[in-house]
């Protein structure tokens, strides 16, 4: 299972990246999150605020042992701006997956269906 | 001779100044709409930096150069700083020249906000300002005097009734030098870009029309014949539009779209600008329907080419003004209009006068404008970095957000505002 969490505004350029590696099965939330970036100050009518939390796509994506690196790299290739606030990526264990079509577990539920 | 005001005259005037300021706004939100929800208030913004800047330009200068007197290619400086603009009405008119001052500013307000469309969510609001300060002097009013002011073009008889001339043919041929120079949107032709709120282009759509009856129905200057043509007119010719563009969208993708719909109704209008006081009722349904082609054929070959002429003011603006001011050499009528006739109804000469317009002004605003802001870009950055076209224009150029949630948002107090760019949990 990889998470990867990124800049909204580099979601298109994962998306590319993702669909190049031909990796097909993942869901996109937005989240809101903080890491070591400056924040934002706006102003609204005198009131000044320091934006602390910034938009950021996650991106998950179940897939199989083969595919980990290839996913790490699209999202690494896709969100990389090299400016502090890029996001990241984790990589953990997952336990059971189950396609709800089939009932298909495992392996077998990440597996993209060839049509 | 000095006529006396008009009460009737006057009242309707100052109803209708207030009509077309109201488009400026509309435009806004019409425009607003139309771009991604990170760059609303910076293109909302652009409209409002037309109400102010043109404003002051059009007090200053503008307005002179425009409407004080009868040279053939530029007014004089007579009433530069409004100097001698009070109560008394100008000559030939029934109205205080300070309602006429007021009503032909907000023409040049939303010319300027036009212009705007063609390099939304990229191009710096500094810049911009700069830009619309100049451009509302050396291209607006110039062309405002050839064609309404005594200048070359009415004096030779081309009609022009609102404004095909300096509004539409001048912002839609500026909006296409302005878009070359500008330059494309860096994701433009790699990502979708996709309008973020229909509804406000609706909403523009509707409002602008709105206003456009004290657009049309102004440009009169009075309550008579003329102006109450222009305001049915302007009923009848964008609805026509309307009609005909469902049925070019159903054709091409089985659907009629609002957002089609709510370009049909700017084109609608745009057309009908120049020839509202000119031609019959009847004539002016058929420039709806016909008028509705080149502008529906052109947005949709312009998403197919490099250039980012983003809002397509071009299509909707320029080559519909431009149709509209041809229009009125093939079918103006003296029974209607009281001035003159067109190839139609016998009188070939009519048409020559349109055609020596729709050369003329095209070329001097793509000129100028091209000139202008290759002067500008020499001094300074016309376009935001890629880093901050990618974060978004309202956060780097205004520092605000159209759709702000307060999460996250923490209340600096006045004597924090030295200490800020801290992250967050840090010391507070």
């Amino acid at each position: 299972m990889v998470i990867g969490i990124v800049r909204p505004e580099q979601a298109n350029q994962v998306l590319e990246a993702l669909h190049r590696a031909d990796i097909r099965g993942f869901s996109m939330s937005r989240v809101q999150g903080h890491g070591g970036e400056m924040d934002r100050v706006e102003t609204y009518r005198g009131t000044t605020v320091q934006m602390g939390l910034s938009d950021k796509i996650r991106f998950e994506l179940a897939v199989s042992d083969d595919f980990v690196d290839k996913t790490v790299e699209a999202l690494c290739e896709g969100g990389r701006t090299g400016e502090v606030g890029d996001g990241k990526i984790f990589v953990v264990p997952l336990e059971r997956a189950v396609r709800i079509r089939t009932g298909d577990s495992d392996e077998g539920a990440v597996t993209p269906v060839g049509k | 001779m000095i006529a006396a005001i008009d009460t009737g005259d006057t009242a309707w005037m100052l109803m209708a100044t207030a009509l077309v300021l109201l488009m400026t706004p509309a435009l806004g939100l019409f425009y607003a709409g139309l771009v991604r929800s990170k760059n609303t208030l910076n293109t909302f913004m652009m409209c409002v930096a037309a109400i102010a800047v043109a404003t002051v330009t059009w007090a200053a200068v503008g307005y002179s150069l425009a409407f004080d007197g009868d040279g053939a290619l530029i007014g004089g400086l007579g009433n530069a700083f409004m100097s001698g603009v009070d109560f008394a009405p100008r000559e030939g008119s029934t109205i205080p020249e300070l309602v006429f001052f007021a009503f032909q500013a907000t023409f040049c307000i939303i010319t300027v906000a036009l212009i705007s469309g063609a390099v939304v969510e990229r191009m710096r609001f500094g810049p911009f300002l700069l830009f619309s300060a100049l451009w509302s002097v050396l291209v607006y009013a110039v062309l405002a005097h050839w064609a309404f002011g005594g200048g070359w073009l009415i004096a030779g008889g081309t009609l022009d009734f609102a404004g095909g001339v300096p509004v539409e043919m001048a912002s839609g041929f500026s909006a296409l030098a302005a878009a070359l120079v500008v330059g494309a949107r860096k994701d433009y032709g790699r990502q979708a870009l996709l309008p973020h709120n229909a509804m406000y282009v609706l909403l523009g759509a509707g409002l602008l029309w709105f206003g456009w009856f004290g657009f049309n129905g102004g440009s009169g200057f009075s309550t008579g014949d003329p102006s109450v043509l222009a305001f049915t007119n302007t009923l009848l010719c964008p609805a026509t539009t309307l009609v005909v563009w469902f049925a070019l969208d159903a054709i091409r993708g089985r659907r009629a779209t609002a957002i089609g719909a709510a370009t049909a109704i700017i084109v609608g209008c745009v057309l009908i600008t120049p020839a509202g006081g000119f031609i019959s009722p009847g004539w002016a349904m058929l420039l709806g329907a016909l008028g509705a082609l080149p502008s529906w054929a052109i947005i949709a070959w312009r998403t197919r080419t490099r250039v980012d002429e983003t809002l397509d003011v071009l299509a909707a603006h320029g080559t519909a003004g431009l149709l509209g001011i041809l229009f009125i050499g093939f079918f103006a009528q003296e029974s209607w209009n009281g001035v003159s006739d067109g190839l139609f109804y016998g009188n070939s000469a009519q048409l020559w006068d349109q055609v020596l317009a729709v050369l003329a002004a095209p070329t001097y605003a793509f000129v100028m404008t091209f000139v202008l802001l290759k002067v500008i870009g020499a001094i300074m950055p016309l376009r935001v970095t890629d880093r901050e076209e990618a974060t978004g224009m309202d956060v780097t150029q205004h520092g605000e957000e159209a759709y702000v949630t307060g999460e996250g948002a923490i209340l600096l107090l006045p004597d924090d505002h030295e200490k800020v760019v801290l992250p967050v949990g840090d010391s507070r």
